[in-house]
C-alpha cells in the first residue's frame, strides 16, 4: 500500500534530511520574521508594512522548555484509539537567530527524562500520522547529541 | 484615575458538576446578587453577559438568554466573550456604561457548564485557526502549556514540585471553608506528589480541573449606591482588559511559537505584568497597598507566577513568598482565599465574576472561617486565550 507524503500544515515546512527546515517569512520593510508565517501582513505596529518574504528559519536552536503528554490529547489530534496512548515530549526551542520560540514533538523515542532547558536541538522532518490514503507529515525536534 | 463603581450585590450558584444547564446556574446566581442588593430585577437598566462557547449559538449568546431566563424587562442588553477574562469584559463593559451615564444599575452573570476531560476546540477542519492548529499539529492540550512554564521556572528559579505541591496545600485548606467551592477538602503534599502526571512536571493535583459554576454582581453608580441606601458600598477601581505588546515573547496558548524579538525590542514587562501594572495605574495603587489577591491557578506553578506578576514579590520569589506563609490566610498578603481554581475548578465565564464576588465578601468583612482580616483593598487576575488581559481592583 502506498500513501501519499503530505504536510500537515502547507507552506510550515520543506525539504528531505539534512535539508529540512522549518519555513516562515520576513518583512521586507522591517526585517520581522514570523512563524507560522504571516503571508498577509507585517503584524509589527511600528512597521508601515512591507512584502512578506519566505525564509527558512535556524536548523538549531536551544530548549527554552518541555514537556509531556501523559494523557491522550483529545481529537482533532489524531491517534489510534486500538492502541495503548504512548506519551510524547513537546518541546519549545529559542531560536537564536530570530529570537522566538517555537513548538514541537520531539523526535519518538526521546523522553522528557532525556532533555534540559539550554540543550542544543535541531529540526527534522517527522511523521505525524497516517491513515488509509496519506502520510502526515511534520517537523520534530531532535537533541544534536542523538542520532535516530 | 477613573471614576469608581459601587458593587450593590454579589452572588453565585456553588460550582460542581450538576448535570444541568448553564442557564439555570447564571439565574441562580443573578438572583442571589439581586437579593443581596435588594433591587428588584425591573428595575435593572442593563444586562451583560459573559459568553459560554457551548449552547450553539455561544452560550445563546448570554446577556439575552438570562434575561430572558429572569423575565424579559426592556432592559439593554450586551454579551461579551474573551475566553477565560470574559468576567472582567462583562464588569469593564457594564462599568463603561455606568460611568457614561447609560445606565445605573447593571447586572453582570457568567455561567458554565463544562465538558468532561480537556478542553478542546471546536470542530471542523481549521487550518488557519492557531487553537485548531495546535491540537491537530501537536496535540498541545493546555496542561502542556502549563507544563512548560512550571519547567520553564524550574529552570530558571530552581523551583521544585515540592514548591509547587504547596500551592496545592494552600489553596484546598482554604477551599475547604468555602460553601461554594467544588473541592472542600484539603490536599496533602504527598497526596500531590501521588497524583498522576498529566503534563510533566506537573500532576493531576496540581491542575485546575473544568467545573459547572455561576456568578453575578450588581453594579451601580456611586450616586445610585448612596440613594439606595448603601453608604459604605464595596467599589470597584480599577478594570484593566489591556492586550499584549509586540513582540510577545512568552509562549502563550493556543500560539504554536512566540513573535520574533529580532526588529523589535521587547518591553521589560510581560504581558502578565502589564496586565496588573495597568490596573494599579488606573487604581492609583500598588501592590504594597493589597489586603489580598486573587489569582488564576489554572495550575499550581502559574499562582507562583502571578505572585511575580502582581509585583507581591520579585521575579523568581515565587516560591519563597509560598514558603514562608505570606500567600496563606494570615499571612502578609493571601492569595486565593476563596480556595482558587484549585478547589473550583474553571467555570469559564464565570470564574472572573466569581473572583470579584470573592473581593466584594471579603471587602466587606462577612467571608466567614476564611475572612482576611481588615481587608481594605483587593485585586484578581487572570489572562484569556489569544491575548486577554483581565485584572480588577476592589476596595473598601
Ligand atoms: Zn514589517
Amino acid at each position: 500500500m502506498s500513501r501519499t507524503r503530505t504536510p500537515v500544515v502547507t507552506g510550515w515546512f520543506a525539504g528531505e534530511g539534512d535539508d529540512f527546515r522549518l519555513l516562515g517569512t520576513r518583512c521586507s520593510a522591517c526585517a520581522s520574521v514570523f512563524f507560522p508565517r504571516e503571508d498577509a501582513f507585517c503584524r509589527n505596529p511600528g512597521c508601515s508594512g512591507g512584502e512578506l518574504v519566505e525564509v527558512p528559519l535556524s536548523r538549531r536552536g536551544r530548549v527554552w522548555s518541555y514537556t509531556d503528554s501523559r494523557y491522550r490529547p483529545p481529537s482533532p489530534y489524531v491517534s489510534d484509539r486500538e492502541l495503548e496512548w504512548q506519551p510524547y515530549a513537546l518541546i519549545a526551542v529559542e531560536l537564536a537567530a530570530e529570537r522566538l520560540v517555537v513548538l514541537g514533538q520531539a523526535v519518538p523515542g526521546v523522553a522528557v527524562a532525556d532533555l534540559t532547558v539550554g540543550m542544543e536541538v535541531e529540526v527534522v522532518p517527522g511523521v505525524l500520522n497516517e491513515d488509509a490514503e496519506t502520510t502526515w507529515t511534520t517537523w520534530h525536534w531532535r537533541p544534536t547529541g542523538v542520532t535516530v | 484615575m477613573t471614576d469608581e463603581v459601587a458593587v450593590l450585590g454579589a452572588g453565585m450558584h456553588p460550582w460542581g458538576k450538576w448535570g444541568r444547564s448553564f442557564v439555570e446556574y447564571g439565574t441562580v446566581a443573578a438572583r442571589a446578587a439581586l437579593a443581596d442588593a435588594g433591587i428588584d430585577w425591573r428595575r435593572v437598566g442593563s444586562i451583560v453577559g459573559a459568553d459560554t462557547v457551548r449552547g450553539g449559538y455561544p452560550g445563546y449568546v448570554a446577556g439575552a438568554t438570562f434575561a430572558k431566563a429572569l423575565g424579559w424587562q426592556g432592559a439593554r442588553v450586551a454579551s461579551v466573550y474573551a475566553a477565560c477574562a470574559s468576567g472582567a469584559q462583562a464588569v469593564s463593559t457594564a462599568r463603561a456604561q455606568i460611568l457614561s451615564g447609560l445606565a445605573d444599575v447593571v447586572l453582570v452573570v457568567g455561567a458554565d457548564a463544562a465538558p468532561k476531560g480537556f478542553f478542546r476546540p471546536a470542530g471542523g477542519d481549521r487550518a488557519d485557526d492557531p487553537d485548531w492548529l495546535r491540537f491537530r499539529v501537536l496535540g498541545a492540550t493546555n496542561p502542556t502549556y502549563f507544563g512548560l512554564y512550571a519547567r520553564r521556572r524550574m529552570a530558571v528559579h530552581g523551583d521544585t514540585p515540592e514548591d509547587f505541591a504547596q500551592v496545592k496545600v494552600k489553596n484546598a485548606a482554604m477551599g475547604a471553608l468555602n460553601p461554594n467551592a467544588r473541592y472542600r477538602k484539603r490536599v496533602t503534599a504527598e497526596e500531590v506528589a501521588s497524583s498522576a502526571v498529566v503534563a510533566d512536571p506537573l500532576r493531576l493535583l496540581d491542575i485546575c480541573a473544568t467545573s459547572d459554576g455561576g456568578a453575578a454582581l450588581v453594579l451601580s453608580s456611586m450616586e445610585f449606591a448612596r440613594r439606595h441606601g448603601a453608604a459604605d458600598p464595596v467599589r470597584i477601581r480599577a478594570v484593566s482588559t489591556v492586550t499584549p505588546r509586540y513582540p510577545s515573547t512568552v509562549l502563550d496558548l493556543p500560539d504554536i511559537a512566540t513573535d520574533s524579538a529580532v526588529s523589535v525590542e521587547p518591553a521589560d514587562e510581560t504581558f502578565r505584568a502589564s496586565i496588573a501594572r495597568a490596573a494599579y495605574e488606573e487604581a492609583g495603587i500598588g501592590p504594597r497597598d493589597l489586603s489580598l489577591a486573587e489569582v488564576y491557578d489554572l495550575s499550581t506553578a502559574l499562582e507562583l507566577q502571578w505572585y511575580e506578576d502582581l509585583g507581591l514579590c520579585g521575579e523568581g520569589g515565587g516560591a519563597k513568598l509560598l514558603a514562608e506563609g505570606a500567600t496563606a490566610l494570615g499571612g502578609r498578603i493571601p492569595v486565593n482565599v476563596s480556595g482558587g481554581l484549585s478547589s473550583f475548578g474553571e467555570a469559564v465565564p464565570a470564574q472572573a465574576i466569581a473572583q470579584v464576588c470573592e473581593l466584594t465578601w471579603q471587602l466587606r468583612g462577612t467571608a466567614g472561617d476564611r475572612q482576611v482580616a481588615g481587608a481594605r483593598v483587593g485585586v484578581c487576575a487572570n489572562q484569556g486565550l489569544f491575548g486577554h488581559g483581565s485584572a480588577v481592583i476592589a476596595v473598601r
